[in-house]
Protein backbone atom coordinates (compact mmCIF):
# COMPACT_ATOMS: atom_id res chain seq x y z
CA UNK A 1 0.00 0.00 0.00
CA UNK A 2 2.68 2.44 1.13
CA UNK A 3 5.00 1.35 -1.66
CA UNK A 4 2.16 1.77 -4.13
CA UNK A 5 1.52 5.26 -2.93
CA UNK A 6 5.19 6.18 -3.26
CA UNK A 7 5.17 4.95 -6.82
CA UNK A 8 2.06 6.98 -7.54
CA UNK A 9 3.54 10.05 -5.92
CA UNK A 10 6.71 9.57 -7.95
CA UNK A 11 4.79 9.20 -11.18
CA UNK A 12 2.59 12.15 -10.47
CA UNK A 13 5.57 14.35 -9.58
CA UNK A 14 7.30 13.44 -12.80
CA UNK A 15 4.26 14.36 -14.92
CA UNK A 16 2.65 17.35 -13.36
CA UNK A 17 5.23 19.87 -12.44
CA UNK A 18 2.85 22.75 -11.79
CA UNK A 19 0.64 20.78 -9.37
CA UNK A 20 2.86 18.08 -8.00
CA UNK A 21 0.20 16.14 -6.12
CA UNK A 22 -2.72 16.43 -8.49
CA UNK A 23 -3.69 13.59 -10.76
CA UNK A 24 -5.95 13.92 -13.73
CA UNK A 25 -9.06 11.82 -13.33
CA UNK A 26 -9.63 8.61 -15.20
CA UNK A 27 -12.56 9.50 -17.44
CA UNK A 28 -13.36 5.86 -18.13
CA UNK A 29 -13.44 4.72 -14.52
CA UNK A 30 -15.17 7.83 -13.24
CA UNK A 31 -18.93 8.17 -13.42
CA UNK A 32 -21.20 11.07 -12.70
CA UNK A 33 -24.94 10.59 -13.08
CA UNK A 34 -28.06 12.59 -12.37
CA UNK A 35 -31.38 10.99 -11.47
CA UNK A 36 -34.62 12.92 -11.53
CA UNK A 37 -38.27 12.01 -11.36
CA UNK A 38 -40.66 12.57 -14.22
CA UNK A 39 -44.27 12.11 -13.04
CA UNK A 40 -42.78 9.91 -10.34
CA UNK A 41 -40.73 7.81 -12.76
CA UNK A 42 -36.99 7.80 -11.97
CA UNK A 43 -34.92 8.71 -15.01
CA UNK A 44 -31.14 8.55 -14.93
CA UNK A 45 -28.68 10.25 -17.21
CA UNK A 46 -24.91 9.88 -17.26
CA UNK A 47 -22.42 12.63 -18.02
CA UNK A 48 -20.23 11.09 -20.69
CA UNK A 49 -17.46 13.67 -20.83
CA UNK A 50 -15.86 14.56 -17.53
CA UNK A 51 -12.44 15.97 -16.98
CA UNK A 52 -10.68 17.17 -13.88
CA UNK A 53 -8.00 16.72 -11.29
CA UNK A 54 -8.01 15.18 -7.88
CA UNK A 55 -5.49 15.40 -5.11
CA UNK A 56 -5.67 13.25 -2.03
CA UNK A 57 -3.22 12.07 0.59
CA UNK A 58 -4.80 10.13 3.47
CA UNK A 59 -2.18 11.62 5.80
CA UNK A 60 -3.22 15.12 4.89
CA UNK A 61 -6.85 14.42 4.13
CA UNK A 62 -8.01 17.90 5.01
CA UNK A 63 -6.02 19.20 2.06
CA UNK A 64 -7.81 17.00 -0.45
CA UNK A 65 -8.70 18.79 -3.63
CA UNK A 66 -10.85 18.00 -6.57
CA UNK A 67 -12.12 19.90 -9.54
CA UNK A 68 -14.34 18.61 -12.28
CA UNK A 69 -15.37 19.97 -15.61
CA UNK A 70 -18.37 18.39 -17.23
CA UNK A 71 -19.53 18.68 -20.82
CA UNK A 72 -23.27 19.18 -20.48
CA UNK A 73 -23.83 18.13 -24.09
CA UNK A 74 -22.52 14.71 -23.05
CA UNK A 75 -25.51 14.12 -20.77
CA UNK A 76 -26.81 10.78 -21.97
CA UNK A 77 -30.32 9.66 -21.07
CA UNK A 78 -30.11 6.62 -23.31
CA UNK A 79 -32.37 8.11 -25.96
CA UNK A 80 -31.40 10.40 -28.85
CA UNK A 81 -34.55 12.51 -28.61
CA UNK A 82 -34.11 13.06 -24.90
CA UNK A 83 -30.43 13.93 -25.30
CA UNK A 84 -31.29 16.52 -27.94
CA UNK A 85 -34.03 17.96 -25.73
CA UNK A 86 -31.89 18.44 -22.59
CA UNK A 87 -29.21 20.29 -24.55
CA UNK A 88 -31.80 22.93 -25.51
CA UNK A 89 -32.11 26.42 -24.08
CA UNK A 90 -34.81 25.47 -21.54
CA UNK A 91 -32.55 22.82 -20.01
CA UNK A 92 -28.74 22.92 -20.02
CA UNK A 93 -28.51 25.49 -22.82
CA UNK A 94 -25.40 23.66 -24.01
CA UNK A 95 -24.73 26.29 -26.69
CA UNK A 96 -24.26 29.13 -24.23
CA UNK A 97 -23.18 27.15 -21.19
CA UNK A 98 -21.27 24.15 -22.52
CA UNK A 99 -19.53 23.33 -19.25
CA UNK A 100 -20.67 22.60 -15.74
CA UNK A 101 -18.04 22.55 -13.03
CA UNK A 102 -17.52 21.45 -9.50
CA UNK A 103 -14.74 22.55 -7.16
CA UNK A 104 -14.18 20.86 -3.85
CA UNK A 105 -13.27 23.56 -1.35
CA UNK A 106 -12.83 21.62 1.89
CA UNK A 107 -13.14 18.21 3.44
CA UNK A 108 -13.50 17.45 7.13
CA UNK A 109 -12.75 13.87 8.18
CA UNK A 110 -15.61 12.04 9.88
CA UNK A 111 -13.94 8.62 10.09
CA UNK A 112 -11.30 6.61 8.23
CA UNK A 113 -12.93 6.98 4.81
CA UNK A 114 -15.82 9.35 5.30
CA UNK A 115 -15.56 13.08 4.97
CA UNK A 116 -17.83 16.03 5.06
CA UNK A 117 -17.24 17.86 1.83
CA UNK A 118 -17.97 21.42 0.86
CA UNK A 119 -17.80 22.56 -2.71
CA UNK A 120 -19.31 24.77 -5.32
CA UNK A 121 -21.27 23.53 -8.27
CA UNK A 122 -21.75 25.74 -11.30
CA UNK A 123 -24.29 24.96 -13.98
CA UNK A 124 -25.78 27.28 -16.57
CA UNK A 125 -24.14 30.34 -15.03
CA UNK A 126 -25.41 29.69 -11.51
CA UNK A 127 -23.24 28.58 -8.62
CA UNK A 128 -24.47 26.73 -5.55
CA UNK A 129 -22.48 25.86 -2.46
CA UNK A 130 -23.04 22.27 -1.51
CA UNK A 131 -22.31 20.26 1.58
CA UNK A 132 -22.46 16.51 1.40
CA UNK A 133 -20.82 13.36 2.76
CA UNK A 134 -18.13 11.86 0.57
CA UNK A 135 -16.17 8.64 0.76
CA UNK A 136 -12.52 9.04 -0.15
CA UNK A 137 -10.14 6.15 -0.28
CA UNK A 138 -7.08 4.90 -2.07
CA UNK A 139 -7.70 1.94 -4.33
CA UNK A 140 -4.66 0.39 -6.04
CA UNK A 141 -2.80 3.65 -5.80
CA UNK A 142 -5.67 5.69 -7.19
CA UNK A 143 -7.76 8.05 -5.15
CA UNK A 144 -11.48 7.36 -5.35
CA UNK A 145 -14.08 9.96 -4.42
CA UNK A 146 -17.56 8.55 -4.08
CA UNK A 147 -20.89 9.86 -2.90
CA UNK A 148 -24.16 11.50 -3.80
CA UNK A 149 -25.70 14.88 -3.37
CA UNK A 150 -29.18 16.21 -4.00
CA UNK A 151 -29.54 19.51 -5.84
CA UNK A 152 -32.52 21.56 -6.94
CA UNK A 153 -32.73 21.87 -10.69
CA UNK A 154 -34.79 25.06 -10.58
CA UNK A 155 -31.99 26.89 -8.75
CA UNK A 156 -29.87 26.40 -11.88
CA UNK A 157 -32.80 27.18 -14.19
CA UNK A 158 -32.66 23.65 -15.53
CA UNK A 159 -36.07 23.19 -17.10
CA UNK A 160 -37.58 26.56 -17.91
CA UNK A 161 -40.93 27.60 -19.28
CA UNK A 162 -43.45 24.80 -19.24
CA UNK A 163 -40.84 22.51 -17.69
CA UNK A 164 -40.84 24.51 -14.46
CA UNK A 165 -43.79 22.42 -13.34
CA UNK A 166 -42.38 20.24 -10.55
CA UNK A 167 -45.41 17.93 -10.72
CA UNK A 168 -44.08 16.95 -14.14
CA UNK A 169 -40.34 16.99 -13.41
CA UNK A 170 -39.40 17.01 -9.72
CA UNK A 171 -37.17 19.81 -8.48
CA UNK A 172 -34.83 17.46 -6.67
CA UNK A 173 -32.11 15.83 -8.72
CA UNK A 174 -29.80 13.28 -7.20
CA UNK A 175 -26.21 13.49 -8.41
CA UNK A 176 -24.21 10.33 -7.86
CA UNK A 177 -20.50 10.33 -8.46
CA UNK A 178 -17.50 8.07 -8.42
CA UNK A 179 -14.43 9.98 -9.43
CA UNK A 180 -11.21 8.04 -9.84
CA UNK A 181 -7.76 9.58 -10.16
CA UNK A 182 -5.79 8.23 -13.10
CA UNK A 183 -2.27 7.03 -13.12
CA UNK A 184 -0.74 7.75 -16.48
CA UNK A 185 0.54 4.53 -18.06
CA UNK A 186 4.32 4.11 -18.07
CA UNK A 187 4.35 4.34 -21.87
CA UNK A 188 3.02 7.89 -21.70
CA UNK A 189 6.09 9.05 -19.79
CA UNK A 190 8.30 11.32 -21.83
CA UNK B 1 -70.08 -21.06 -2.09
CA UNK B 2 -71.06 -19.82 -5.54
CA UNK B 3 -72.97 -16.62 -5.83
CA UNK B 4 -74.34 -17.61 -9.20
CA UNK B 5 -77.58 -15.87 -10.00
CA UNK B 6 -80.45 -17.56 -11.79
CA UNK B 7 -79.96 -17.77 -15.58
CA UNK B 8 -81.62 -14.81 -17.16
CA UNK B 9 -82.37 -13.53 -20.63
CA UNK B 10 -80.35 -10.40 -20.18
CA UNK B 11 -77.03 -9.43 -18.73
CA UNK B 12 -76.83 -8.32 -15.12
CA UNK B 13 -76.83 -4.49 -14.97
CA UNK B 14 -73.33 -4.56 -13.46
CA UNK B 15 -72.10 -6.76 -16.34
CA UNK B 16 -73.51 -4.19 -18.76
CA UNK B 17 -71.83 -1.35 -16.87
CA UNK B 18 -68.46 -3.16 -16.78
CA UNK B 19 -68.70 -3.90 -20.52
CA UNK B 20 -69.31 -0.30 -21.50
CA UNK B 21 -66.72 1.06 -19.05
CA UNK B 22 -64.22 -1.27 -20.71
CA UNK B 23 -65.17 0.03 -24.17
CA UNK B 24 -64.71 3.60 -22.96
CA UNK B 25 -61.39 2.83 -21.24
CA UNK B 26 -59.95 0.99 -24.22
CA UNK B 27 -61.04 3.76 -26.58
CA UNK B 28 -59.41 6.43 -24.38
CA UNK B 29 -56.15 4.47 -24.09
CA UNK B 30 -56.07 3.92 -27.85
CA UNK B 31 -56.85 7.53 -28.77
CA UNK B 32 -54.08 8.68 -26.41
CA UNK B 33 -51.68 6.19 -27.98
CA UNK B 34 -52.47 7.32 -31.52
CA UNK B 35 -51.96 10.98 -30.58
CA UNK B 36 -48.83 10.59 -28.47
CA UNK B 37 -46.80 8.43 -30.85
CA UNK B 38 -47.12 11.08 -33.56
CA UNK B 39 -46.00 13.98 -31.35
CA UNK B 40 -42.51 15.15 -32.36
CA UNK B 41 -39.70 15.73 -29.87
CA UNK B 42 -40.13 15.75 -26.11
CA UNK B 43 -42.86 18.01 -24.75
CA UNK B 44 -44.69 18.18 -21.41
CA UNK B 45 -47.94 17.13 -23.13
CA UNK B 46 -46.27 14.14 -24.72
CA UNK B 47 -44.75 13.01 -21.41
CA UNK B 48 -48.10 13.39 -19.68
CA UNK B 49 -49.92 11.46 -22.39
CA UNK B 50 -47.42 8.60 -22.23
CA UNK B 51 -47.81 8.37 -18.48
CA UNK B 52 -51.60 8.69 -18.52
CA UNK B 53 -51.72 5.98 -21.18
CA UNK B 54 -49.66 3.68 -18.94
CA UNK B 55 -51.71 4.48 -15.84
CA UNK B 56 -54.91 3.77 -17.73
CA UNK B 57 -53.41 0.58 -19.17
CA UNK B 58 -52.60 -0.73 -15.70
CA UNK B 59 -56.11 0.22 -14.52
CA UNK B 60 -57.68 -1.60 -17.49
CA UNK B 61 -55.56 -4.67 -16.81
CA UNK B 62 -56.90 -4.77 -13.24
CA UNK B 63 -60.36 -4.11 -14.63
CA UNK B 64 -60.16 -7.13 -16.96
CA UNK B 65 -59.41 -9.33 -13.96
CA UNK B 66 -62.40 -7.87 -12.12
CA UNK B 67 -64.55 -8.56 -15.18
CA UNK B 68 -63.33 -12.19 -15.38
CA UNK B 69 -64.16 -12.73 -11.72
CA UNK B 70 -67.55 -11.10 -12.21
CA UNK B 71 -68.25 -13.19 -15.31
CA UNK B 72 -67.43 -16.31 -13.32
CA UNK B 73 -69.77 -15.30 -10.50
CA UNK B 74 -72.51 -13.98 -12.76
CA UNK B 75 -72.30 -15.91 -16.05
CA UNK B 76 -73.72 -14.36 -19.20
CA UNK B 77 -77.22 -15.41 -20.24
CA UNK B 78 -77.38 -18.38 -22.63
CA UNK B 79 -77.31 -17.74 -26.35
CA UNK B 80 -80.58 -18.15 -28.28
CA UNK B 81 -81.60 -21.69 -29.21
CA UNK B 82 -81.64 -21.00 -32.97
CA UNK B 83 -77.84 -20.66 -33.07
CA UNK B 84 -75.99 -23.57 -34.61
CA UNK B 85 -73.30 -25.37 -32.65
CA UNK B 86 -70.47 -23.87 -34.71
CA UNK B 87 -71.94 -20.40 -34.22
CA UNK B 88 -71.96 -20.90 -30.48
CA UNK B 89 -68.36 -22.13 -30.65
CA UNK B 90 -67.26 -19.14 -32.70
CA UNK B 91 -69.03 -16.78 -30.29
CA UNK B 92 -67.30 -18.46 -27.38
CA UNK B 93 -63.90 -18.32 -29.07
CA UNK B 94 -64.40 -14.65 -29.95
CA UNK B 95 -65.16 -13.71 -26.36
CA UNK B 96 -62.26 -15.80 -25.04
CA UNK B 97 -59.86 -14.12 -27.48
CA UNK B 98 -61.15 -10.68 -26.56
CA UNK B 99 -60.47 -11.38 -22.90
CA UNK B 100 -57.01 -12.79 -23.66
CA UNK B 101 -56.13 -9.69 -25.67
CA UNK B 102 -57.57 -7.23 -23.15
CA UNK B 103 -55.26 -8.93 -20.67
CA UNK B 104 -52.22 -9.28 -22.94
CA UNK B 105 -52.14 -5.81 -24.52
CA UNK B 106 -51.49 -4.00 -21.20
CA UNK B 107 -48.98 -6.69 -20.16
CA UNK B 108 -47.03 -6.18 -23.39
CA UNK B 109 -47.18 -2.40 -22.91
CA UNK B 110 -45.96 -2.69 -19.35
CA UNK B 111 -43.03 -4.87 -20.44
CA UNK B 112 -42.30 -2.42 -23.26
CA UNK B 113 -42.05 0.39 -20.72
CA UNK B 114 -39.74 -1.65 -18.47
CA UNK B 115 -37.31 -2.68 -21.19
CA UNK B 116 -37.33 0.91 -22.46
CA UNK B 117 -35.96 1.82 -19.02
CA UNK B 118 -39.07 3.48 -17.62
CA UNK B 119 -40.65 1.72 -14.68
CA UNK B 120 -44.35 2.45 -14.30
CA UNK B 121 -45.24 4.60 -11.30
CA UNK B 122 -49.02 4.34 -11.06
CA UNK B 123 -50.60 7.80 -10.83
CA UNK B 124 -47.09 9.08 -10.11
CA UNK B 125 -47.24 7.54 -6.63
CA UNK B 126 -47.05 3.73 -6.61
CA UNK B 127 -43.92 2.19 -8.04
CA UNK B 128 -45.00 -1.01 -9.76
CA UNK B 129 -42.73 -4.05 -9.96
CA UNK B 130 -39.70 -3.94 -12.24
CA UNK B 131 -38.88 -7.44 -13.46
CA UNK B 132 -36.96 -6.60 -16.61
CA UNK B 133 -33.86 -4.52 -17.19
CA UNK B 134 -33.56 -1.92 -19.96
CA UNK B 135 -32.77 -3.64 -23.24
CA UNK B 136 -32.85 -1.84 -26.63
CA UNK B 137 -33.45 -5.05 -28.60
CA UNK B 138 -36.31 -6.22 -26.40
CA UNK B 139 -37.67 -2.68 -26.52
CA UNK B 140 -38.28 -3.03 -30.27
CA UNK B 141 -39.77 -6.50 -29.76
CA UNK B 142 -42.24 -5.43 -27.06
CA UNK B 143 -43.17 -2.30 -28.98
CA UNK B 144 -44.16 -4.50 -31.92
CA UNK B 145 -46.02 -6.98 -29.69
CA UNK B 146 -47.92 -4.22 -27.88
CA UNK B 147 -48.90 -2.51 -31.12
CA UNK B 148 -49.79 -5.69 -33.02
CA UNK B 149 -51.87 -7.18 -30.21
CA UNK B 150 -53.62 -3.82 -29.82
CA UNK B 151 -54.50 -3.80 -33.51
CA UNK B 152 -55.63 -7.43 -33.35
CA UNK B 153 -57.83 -6.56 -30.37
CA UNK B 154 -59.55 -3.75 -32.27
CA UNK B 155 -60.06 -6.04 -35.28
CA UNK B 156 -61.81 -8.49 -32.98
CA UNK B 157 -63.85 -5.66 -31.48
CA UNK B 158 -64.92 -4.82 -35.03
CA UNK B 159 -66.04 -8.41 -35.62
CA UNK B 160 -67.74 -8.39 -32.22
CA UNK B 161 -69.76 -5.31 -33.26
CA UNK B 162 -70.59 -6.82 -36.65
CA UNK B 163 -71.82 -9.99 -34.96
CA UNK B 164 -74.00 -7.87 -32.67
CA UNK B 165 -75.39 -6.00 -35.67
CA UNK B 166 -76.18 -9.29 -37.37
CA UNK B 167 -78.14 -10.43 -34.31
CA UNK B 168 -79.97 -7.12 -34.25
CA UNK B 169 -80.70 -6.51 -37.92
CA UNK B 170 -80.63 -9.94 -39.54
CA UNK B 171 -81.56 -12.46 -36.89
CA UNK B 172 -83.60 -10.07 -34.77
CA UNK B 173 -83.17 -12.36 -31.79
CA UNK B 174 -82.60 -9.81 -29.03
CA UNK B 175 -78.93 -10.69 -28.43
CA UNK B 176 -77.77 -7.11 -29.17
CA UNK B 177 -80.40 -5.76 -26.77
CA UNK B 178 -78.94 -7.77 -23.93
CA UNK B 179 -75.99 -5.38 -23.91
CA UNK B 180 -77.98 -2.37 -25.15
CA UNK B 181 -81.21 -2.50 -23.13
CA UNK B 182 -82.49 0.76 -24.63
CA UNK B 183 -82.17 -0.45 -28.17
CA UNK B 184 -85.50 -1.38 -29.70
CA UNK B 185 -85.74 -4.64 -31.57
CA UNK B 186 -86.56 -4.27 -35.25
CA UNK B 187 -89.29 -6.50 -36.51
Amino acid sequence: MLVGRRIVAGLVVSFCCSAPQAQPIDGGASKVSATFRQLGVPVQGVFKNIKGDVEFDPKRAAQAKASLEIDVSGFDLGDKEYNAEVAKKDWFDAKNHPKASFVLTSVIPVNATQYKATGSLSIKGKTANLQFPVDIKMDAGKSVFEGKVAVNRLFFNIGEGEWKDTALVADEVLIQFRVVGAIAPAGAKK
Amino acid sequence: MKMTLEPSKTYHPISILLHWLMVFGLACATVMALIMVDMPGITPTKLRLFNYHKWLGVALWCFVIVRCVWRFLVPPPPLPAHMKRWEVSVAWLMHALLYVLMFAVPVAGYCYSLVAGYPVVWFGVWELPVFMAPDPELKAVFKLIHKTLGQAMWCLVGLHVLAGLKHWLVQKDGVMQRMLPFLKQKH
